[in-house]
């Protein structure tokens, strides 16, 4: 009777996603009864027989499960500007928010450092961090495309600064929490500054600096979506708007599926990477 | 008095500015003393007298509120690797294993050693401090006492001409306090380093010590007394209490932390105190015909720094 709460957690999930499927399913079974037949077939026929497949107009799990099959045995097709796999889809929009973030990084962490280790420049910058830090990322898309002037680059833009700030803050929180008595090792020690920031300050700060990067690349990843929605073009936000214009709920749910899944695995990576930087004290 | 100190003390004060309301406090003020090079002395006074804080004051990592500390005919002005601390708490690196913490020590003060001579090193000290085959682990997956032994081993590896060390066997039990004191004892005659330490534990003092500084309680606490330790070299920690000046300086130092630190500390210093020259004294070379064994002893003797 003593399962581990590995399994028992396992079992419990399989039977939720059951559940939520048949209710799925349920939902969305055909029509039996004749009343209001003809209307149904009337809209149906409008519709070009998409919406005769259930009585809400929404699609079921096998056909959900058909365009899985469908669109991931053939992930990176490319036929024109409206119709690409999946994969490219995805590898467009991955592409912009990795540029983006590491963009961020780039100067998120070394400005973190100088805040967190400065009281001064703490001071100085932190009426700026405040007043843009609450700013939507999206706000930024005008301005950004008419100075930028091309789409991609823009949206790229957009990831960069949504991802700036929480890796700021928080590498400028874990930097200023680095305890006083490993410095004053290293100050006994003569650590030269460099040193002193590579190996005293780096580690003792990475875990909170990785928290800050697994928070932006989850709202990267939110962000993503929204601006390519806007922007146009390629990424797997053009292909949701581009399948609600097209009218395909099922790949509209497909997208979403994905989205989820490619962020789930976002998060993974960031785990893992911050299980390596982790101690104990 | 012409003899040149190896480090001087010199009207050193300390002033914790107010908390909400109340006033300035000096924790301690007026602290004057010198230590000869190779000199092996331990600070003994009540909790919070401060004597941390004039550690880190002689290690450079704490500045004195006024009163300078000249060491080698120089001001200490920052932390050198001429002064190794042991701190109280042991400051290990918590993401690096025992063996890297220390050859992070090692490498700071030899930078252009190579790879394998730092090994060497550092397994040395490791191994003296009772740690083979713990050199892989984190300081997470140690006892206390074995995060102090860390401690210890890396401000002995770098082997500075002056050992800074605050309470370092504190955590230790009884056993292995014993052998890292030998050690100690062993690495000290061999090197001449100078010492500086910090403890509670007054046996420890005079198994260890040249002198002993008796601090009076805070705040306002000021070194109330210089104990020479007459006690002769080399001492064994088995037979030392066989030695006759060896109940007469333990009962002058414990009688001093039990009562006399607290008048002290109530203004009932004698008339003849002077800060700039605690008076020293050698309860060790008593005259033992005239003296009570519970009676706490008058200074026998007594001369100016
Ligand atoms: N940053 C600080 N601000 C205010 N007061 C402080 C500060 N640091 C230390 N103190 C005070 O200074 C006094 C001396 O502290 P210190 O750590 O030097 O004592 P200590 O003699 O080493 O005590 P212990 O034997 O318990 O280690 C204490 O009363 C403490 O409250
Ligand atoms: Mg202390």
């Amino acid at each position: 009777m003593m399962k581990s709460i590995g399994l028992r957690a396992a079992i419990v999930s399989v039977v939720i996603l059951g559940v939520l499927l048949l209710v799925w399913y349920g939902a969305t079974l055909p029509k039996e009864t004749a009343q209001g037949g003809n209307v149904s077939a009337e809209y149906a026929a409008l519709m070009g027989g998409a919406a005769a497949k259930s009585k809400s107009g929404l699609p079921t799990p096998m056909d959900v499960a058909n365009t899985f099959w469908d669109k991931l045995s053939k992930p990176f097709y490319d036929n024109g500007p409206n119709d690409k796999g999946i994969g490219i889809q995805l590898a467009y929009s991955l592409a912009r928010v990795m540029i983006g973030f590491l963009f961020a990084a780039l100067v998120a962490v070394p400005l973190g450092f100088l805040v967190g280790m400065s009281p001064v420049m703490h001071r100085a910058l932190n009426p700026f961090i405040q007043v843009l830090k609450p700013i939507s990322p999206l706000a930024w898309m005008p301005l950004a495309l008419y100075t930028i002037k091309d789409s991609s680059i823009s949206a790229v833009f957009v990831i960069f600064i949504c991802s700036l700030w929480p890796m700021l803050i928080n590498t400028a929180h874990g930097v200023a929490a680095v305890k006083r008595e490993w410095l004053n090792v290293a100050r006994t020690l003569e650590v030269n500054p460099l040193r002193k920031a590579l190996q005293v300050i780096l580690p003792a700060a990475a875990p909170t600096i990785l928290t800050g990067m697994r928070i932006s690349m989850g709202i990267a990843w939110l962000v993503i979506v929204a601006a390519e929605m806007l922007v146009g073009g390629t990424g797997i936000g053009y292909f949701v708007w581009n399948e609600w214009n097209n009218l395909s709920l099922t790949n509209v749910i497909f997208a979403i599926l994905m989205i989820g899944l490619v962020g789930m695995a976002l998060d993974l990576i960031f785990g893992w990477l911050s299980k390596l930087v982790a101690y104990q004290e | 008095m012409v003899e040149q100190k190896f480090l001087t003390v010199e009207a050193l004060s300390k002033v914790f500015p107010a908390i909400r309301g109340g006033k300035p406090l000096a924790v301690f003020e007026d602290i004057h003393f010198a230590i000869a090079k190779g000199e092996f002395v331990c600070i003994i006074g009540h909790s919070g007298c401060g004597k941390s804080t004039i550690l880190n004051v002689l290690a450079g990592l704490d500045s004195a509120s006024s009163g300078v500390v000249i060491m080698d005919g120089r001001e200490v002005a920052g932390p050198s690797l001429d002064r190794g601390v042991i701190f109280q708490g042991h400051a290990l690196m918590p993401w690096l294993s025992v063996e890297k913490n220390i050859a992070f020590a090692v490498k700071s003060r030899w930078p252009d050693w190579g790879r394998d001579k730092i090994r060497t090193h550092v397994q040395k000290y490791i191994d003296m401090v009772g740690l083979t085959g713990a050199e892989h682990k984190k300081p997470s997956e140690l006892s206390g006492g074995m995060k102090q032994r860390v401690g210890i081993a890396r401000a002995f590896a770098i082997e500075p001409k002056m050992l800074l060390m605050d309470e370092p066997f504190g955590a230790l039990d009884a056993l292995t306090r014993g052998v890292i004191q030998d050690e100690l004892l062993k690495i000290w005659s061999a090197t001449g380093q100078t010492v500086f330490m910090i403890t509670h534990d007054v046996d420890e003092a005079m198994l260890l010590s040249d002198k002993i500084m008796l601090m009076s309680n805070g705040p306002h606490a000021r070194i109330a007394e210089i104990v020479e330790n007459t006690l002769p070299r080399p001492r064994d920690r088995h037979n030392i209490h066989k030695d006759a000046q060896y109940y007469r300086i333990r009962n002058h130092l414990v009688d001093f932390l039990v009562t006399r630190s607290k008048q002290i500390a109530s203004g009932e210093a004698e008339a003849e105190y002077d800060p700039k020259h605690p008076p020293v004294v050698r309860p060790g070379l008593a005259d033992d015909a005239s003296e009570a064994s519970n009676k706490p002893p008058v200074r026998p003797m007594m001369h100016a720094v």
